[in-house]
């Protein structure tokens, strides 16, 4: 693996959309040399200039190009939420461990997301759409708070005809035609063999705690739940300790990890 | 999947399960078809076996709040176990619905005549109800909404 870069790169944006009322997708470029190939799960830190950089999951990979969504929940990922084509970010990484998806060949796959924690699950989607002989059965799970915040709905639609692509809200409106209840609800009806499937978790913590303890008691085996998990990510590679969680630094040894690790690290109050 | 194997019947022993299904028919209902309303008598219930109910209620103003939805194994109404069998929500079918409908009555004399029975669907409603209200709480916690941490995100 070549080491991530540790100054930041510049790269231009070169498409901005729209995903939701807080949320946009913007693909960046390298406007001069690239940084080294990201995996699905990895992170980059993105600079706004003059404002601060924060980790950004990768939600898709196209050669050089990066594609990441963000929410803007500060005054950081507000300044990269409004960028428009043709500006430019400092780009460092990758940082952190991916999904290993290799590792789940023959598995059926369960993809559990909860609100923009279906961004960094998104290129894994793509992967295994593209490598279906590798793989078993495909199920998407997706739950947000309202119709209106379910992130890529056009690609949910276009993955159906490969996988099961299952979507729920907490709150519907009159013309939400899916399921209303939390994501875990979901799991009835996906398609999969608990003794031979990995899933793959990401969302809030209490959404990834409920959905591997229900894994777990469905059968599957602790080891091949992966969950992705946040703390404040800083430097990105282990030294200034602001990511730790107990024996972690999630910027080095996560942000994916093993629910065998993980679980009892959740259920401590404060670390 | 079939419900003979999952859902709620999956949390009866084979036994008491073929006990449950030996006073169920089955039934179907179109789409739209309501199934009950808040506070109605709560006489019968349902296992669904395919299609999709919608929970709801009646809020005075506003168009009614679909509050949860059910689909294939899961059990439809628990308001005929307890006094004073009043439905707590209303249910709709949002799809063709095929569903084994059971007589409360029915149900309730066997539990007080065996037990045993008894027991296991008293234990097995209690668990759709504990897993509900799990769900239930997490959606309180509103984790999808913006969060509050105050840090410069």
């Amino acid at each position: 693996m070549t080491a991530p870069s540790a100054v930041p790169l510049p790269y231009r944006v070169v498409s901005h959309r729209d995903e939701t009322d807080d949320t946009a997708t913007i693909v960046l470029e390298p406007a001069g040399a690239p940084l080294p190939p990201f995996a699905p799960g990895q992170f980059a830190m993105v600079y706004a200039f003059g404002v601060g950089d924060v980790p950004l999951s990768v939600c898709g990979i196209d050669g050089n190009r990066l594609t990441h969504t963000v929410r803007a929940v500060g005054a950081i990922s507000s300044a990269l939420r409004a960028l428009r084509p043709g500006d430019c970010v400092g780009v460092r990484g990758p940082f952190g461990t991916g999904w290993g998806l290799p590792e789940a060949a023959g598995d059926d796959l369960l993809v559990v997301a909860g609100g923009i924690g279906l961004a960094p699950l998104r290129p894994l989607v793509l992967a295994a759409l593209a490598t279906p002989e590798r793989y078993g059965r495909l199920n998407v799970l997706v739950g947000a708070r309202e119709p209106g915040d379910l992130l890529y709905p056009a690609e949910l639609t276009g993955w159906q005809a490969d996988a099961r692509v299952l979507t729920t809200v907490d709150r519907a409106d009159e013309r939400w035609q899916g399921d209303v209840g939390v994501v875990t609800t979901l799991l009835d009806r996906a398609s999969f063999d608990p003794h031979s499937a990995t899933a793959f978790v990401c969302g809030p913590e209490p959404m990834i705690r409920a959905t591997a303890d229900d894994l777990v008691q469905r059968g599957v085996q602790p080891d091949r739940i992966r969950v992705s998990l946040e703390r404040t990510m800083h430097c990105g590679t282990g030294h200034c300790g602001h990511c730790q969680l107990g024996p972690l630094l999630l910027c080095r040894d996560g942000p994916v990890v093993t629910w065998t690790r993980a679980r009892s690290l959740l259920l401590v109050r404060e670390l | 999947m079939t419900t003979e194997a999952s859902g709620f019947l999956a949390t009866l022993a084979p036994a008491h399960r073929s006990r449950l299904l030996a006073l169920a028919r089955e039934v179907s209902f179109p789409a739209g078809v309501r199934l009950f309303e808040e506070d109605g008598r709560a006489d019968r219930f349902w296992i669904v076996r395919s299609g999709s109910v919608a929970l709801d209620i009646h809020v005075p103003g506003r168009r009614t709040a679909v509050v949860e939805t059910l689909g294939e194994g899961e059990l439809l109404g628990w308001s005929w176990l307890f006094e004073p069998y009043r439905w707590h929500l209303g249910a709709r079918a949002r799809s063709a619905l095929l569903a084994a409908e059971f007589d409360a009555p029915k149900v309730r004399e066997a539990c007080v005549q065996d037990p045993g029975f008894g027991l296991a669907v008293n234990h097995g409603v209690a668990q759709v109800i504990a897993r509900r209200l799990k769900a239930t709480r997490t959606r309180l916690l509103d984790l999808y909404g913006p969060p509050d941490t105050g840090a410069a995100r």
